[in-house]
């Protein structure tokens, strides 16, 4: 049964890119049509378009306004968003390995009381999850996954970290992330992964695309350890189990 | 092969290009010159392409050395007293350093950033294409940091081609330009007339990430946590404080506050030059109008290598230059009437 999709709103991002929005929220549908959209603009590949940036709920554009200018590239966005989302499109399946709690997962023991259960059951929701990259973004690498839990959602932290390890696996809100940069969060730390989701001198430097499925896989920290050297000479560690 | 030896240098001061567009959607943000008029100035005075990598130098002052034989490059941007072995070189004009010789440039007046152009270009491993530092990645050539002394950038040896200048439109302190949005209607009409009606200033604590602006605080309609979507260079983000941030170079690729408008890109370079400090305004412009600056920017920059002149030889009036100049970012020194050339029968040729 065709529906008619509700066209996205065309939000000016200055003279040389346009933000797409199709939600103001964290919305599972809005994300399909954000990456779904990604993938037309790509195929269809308008002069002028330099880049494009998916987030949760919105795509933002960048264009070359000596190119193509505002009203032109809107018709033809709102055009190719017009289009069928595919309802299963051939996606990449990763499973990511997690050293959860200690050192590691600084947070895991406040995480479970907060939620009146215990570490080990914390982690089992988490390994449980089966998610999407529904962005990257901040900084290289920082992977953005939707499909955490119910029964793990928490708000952030009251006070960011400053500093927090790279290959932190964290959740906040309704997400669960993979950081791959040393940076500031404020969410609670649950573990690390050795995979390196930005890596230079890496083919591919980027390993994790928006859309990308992954589900997460607990080690402990001897193979951790193993794995974040050989990361460091390159493999990725994570392993690719589809397609 | 030559080099330029780093004796001194402030901070703020880091190698930068046309930047690394292209991986915006992995996070990675492209970086490059904050002002990319002044950039591609300096390049196009000794024979470069536009955006090739440069010395960003920030507001204090540097000395440079030659070394392994002579160096030629350009100064551009924000202006500072520039001199090679004591004698003078004016903004906006090439000179050539012999072997050993020390290029010495003063605190930035009026501005915040210069540009060091070497001709031939800095030696360095480009990733994405691009030398520019990005410290929080990790990413830049040769130091993927800002600059320190002892630092040593790798370039050719200078061709002994004759010195130029480059006549750049003269400078504005005219309002800042903006279009509104993405999400100015997370803001009521009188809050967006008070970004428009208000002074603001730039406040010490900005970098390359972002401008903290101070004025008046600017209230939200629905309290300042959006959900993240894209950024963009000049985006005005307005977070809890009510403190707008214009988002620079090495800005986040996403956010989670509202931006209530986006600086055009036209005036990009200008702002990124507004010492902290000063007060300045912004104008709301409309879309169809910021798009006709862009495409005049994109125009300018095009046709850089045709405002390149010779040097007169007459003899430089120091004084007058800065009593003419005290504001502006783009000395012009042609106007004023006092041109020189420094003596360059000590600069070196090829060697």
């Amino acid at each position: 049964m065709a529906t008619t999709l509700s066209p996205p709103r065309l939000l000016p991002s200055g003279d040389s890119a346009i933000t797409v929005e199709f939600s103001r929220n964290i919305d599972d549908a809005a994300n399909r049509r954000v990456l779904a959209l990604d993938r037309e603009l790509a195929a269809e590949r308008i002069a002028g378009v330099t880049e494009t940036v998916p987030t949760y709920r919105s795509l933002l554009v960048h264009y070359d306004p000596v190119q193509i200018d505002f009203d032109k590239l809107g018709e033809k966005i709102l055009a190719l968003a017009q289009r069928p989302v595919p309802a299963t499109t051939k996606t990449r399946r990763w499973r990511i390995p997690v050293v959860y709690g200690g050192e590691h997962g600084i947070d895991l023991e406040d995480v479970a009381k907060t939620l009146n259960t215990t570490p080990d059951e914390v982690v089992a929701r988490h390994v449980a999850g089966d998610y999407r990259v529904a962005m990257i973004g901040f900084t290289p690498g920082w992977s953005y996954l939707s499909g955490l839990a119910d029964s793990l959602h928490m708000p952030r932290r009251q006070n960011p970290r400053l500093l927090t390890p790279a290959g932190t696996i964290s959740i906040g809100g309704v997400q669960t992330g993979v950081q791959c940069l040393a940076g500031p969060s404020g969410w609670h730390l649950l573990g690390r992964t050795a995979v390196r989701t930005y890596q230079l001198h890496r083919d591919p430097i980027f390993l994790l695309e928006p859309g990308d499925n992954v589900t997460f896989t607990a080690v402990d920290a001897k193979t951790f350890a193993e794995q974040d050297r050989a990361a460091e000479a390159g493999e990725f560690v994570a392993e690719q189990i589809a397609p | 092969m030559s080099k330029l030896v780093i004796a001194s240098i402030g901070p703020a001061s880091s190698v930068q290009d046309g930047g690394r567009p292209g991986a915006q959607r992995y996070g990675l943000v492209p970086s490059g010159a904050m002002d990319r008029l002044a950039l591609a100035a300096a390049n196009t005075l000794v024979g470069n392409e536009p955006f090739a990598a440069a010395v960003e130098v920030g507001p204090f002052g540097a000395k440079f050395t030659a070394r392994g034989g002579a160096v030629r490059v350009a100064v551009t941007g924000a202006a500072r007293n520039a001199d090679i072995a004591g004698r003078t070189v004016a903004p906006d004009t090439s000179a050539t350093l012999a072997d050993g010789e020390t290029l010495t440039l003063g605190f930035a007046r009026g501005g915040s950033f210069s540009y060091l152009a070497i001709e031939g270009g800095i030696a360095g491993e480009p990733t994405f294409g691009s030398l520019a530092v990005n410290a929080r990645a990790g990413l830049g050539s040769p130091y993927p940091r800002p600059l320190q002394a002892g630092d040593e950038l790798q370039t050719k040896a200078a061709s002994g081609a004759p010195e130029r200048r480059i006549e750049l439109p003269a400078a504005t302190d005219a309002p800042i330009r903006v279009v509104w949005g993405p999400q100015d209607d997370e803001f009521a009409d009188e809050t967006k007339q008070l970004l428009i009606d208000s002074e603001w200033k730039i406040s010490a604590t900005s970098d390359r990430m972002g401008y903290r602006l101070e004025g008046p605080v600017l209230k939200h309609l629905h309290g300042h946590n959006i959900v993240s979507d894209g950024t963009v260079n000049g985006s005005i983000q307005v977070p809890g404080n009510g403190q707008p941030i214009v988002l620079m170079p090495d800005r986040g690729t996403s956010g989670g506050y509202p931006k209530i408008a986006t600086v055009i890109s036209a005036d990009l370079g200008r702002l990124a030059q507004i010492p902290a400090g000063r007060p300045f305004r912004f104008r709301a412009v409309s879309m169809a109008e910021a798009q006709v600056e862009a495409r005049k920017f994109a125009e300018l920059l095009r046709t850089l290598p045709e405002r390149l002149r010779a040097i007169e030889n007459v003899d430089l009036n120091i004084d007058a230059l800065h009593d003419a100049n005290v504001a502006g970012h783009a000395v012009n020194a042609v106007d004023a009437g006092t041109w020189h050339a420094a003596s360059l029968a000590d600069a070196a040729g090829p060697d």
